[in-house]
């Protein structure tokens, strides 16, 4: 029988599998995929414990989530464009301007 | 039947997020897209299991649908061809990939290791858009207006981040 844990379970596999893609990636693109992974996530574990406390304020949550993540990725790749026109680079370990 | 469906897509949704992040026969970042799409349906999938038939009907429309034409179509605004395969640095992959096992084993850990919840399990809950939408705009009035308050800052703040000229 399939209960919350599980849905945890893989709601922790999803974040973590999203921090290696932040840590070890260098494409800022990608980087970028794996935060909305790591987003992702949360909003799993968020659902899942919505059904099992039989109260919908988690599914209202992961909406909010939803919607500021696609303003987040707006702003993020424009933001990337911007930077593309400047340096023609995207990836990180180019850009090292503020680098001591 | 249920378990069945929570393996296939709980496989679906790991498997895809695997090859956006480690994909052994492709560096190109579009193919890494095309499995973030995969992985939304699968998580899409989890979520209709869950009785979040709106947020699954969400998870289609503004991730697969709205997030990914973005990402689509930055990726060939800014036409990358040269991703060729660097050589990684051993030691920081095998140390990334062990701090974050720790955390994960830590998080799993934590999880199997907490006191069961008091609800006595899942009851049938109706959570179409219905009584969703009840909530949302008669308890969450405010954030709701916040969030929309939100999108247009953001409108805003692309269309001039977008500018040939940004003084």
């Amino acid at each position: 029988m399939i209960g919350l844990n599980h849905y945890l379970v893989i709601s922790v596999l999803l974040f973590s599998l999203g921090l290696l893609g932040v840590l070890l990636r260098r494409n800022l693109l990608i980087v970028y995929m794996s935060l909305e992974l790591m987003l992702n996530a949360a909003n799993l574990a968020l659902a899942a414990f919505s059904k099992y406390n039989q109260q919908l304020d988690g599914q209202i949550l992961v909406f909010f989530i939803v919607t500021v993540a696609a303003a987040e990725v707006a702003v993020g790749l424009a933001l990337m464009v911007a930077l593309f026109r400047l340096r023609q680079t995207v990836r990180v370990d180019e850009l090292n301007a503020m680098k001591l | 039947m249920q378990d069945a469906l929570f393996l296939l897509f709980a496989l679906v949704t790991l498997v895809g997020a695997v090859l956006v992040v480690a994909n052994p026969f492709s560096r190109d970042p579009v193919a890494s897209a095309m499995f973030l799409v995969v992985t939304f349906i699968g998580l899409s999938g989890l979520f209709v299991l869950l009785g979040a038939f709106f947020l699954a009907a969400i998870q289609i429309l503004v991730y697969a649908g709205a997030v990914m034409v973005l990402f689509l179509f930055v990726l060939m605004l800014l036409n990358l061809r040269e991703e060729q395969r660097r050589k990684y640095s051993l030691v920081k992959g095998f140390l990334g990939t062990l701090l974050v096992g720790l955390l994960a084993s830590f998080l799993i850990g934590t999880i199997f290791g907490a006191p069961a919840l008091t609800v006595p399990g899942p009851a049938p809950m109706n959570a179409g858009a219905g009584p969703l939408g009840k909530m949302l705009f008669l308890h969450y009035l405010l954030p709701f207006e916040v969030v929309s308050i939100l999108l247009l800052v953001a409108i805003i703040g692309v269309v001039i981040l977008s500018k040939k000229d940004i003084r």
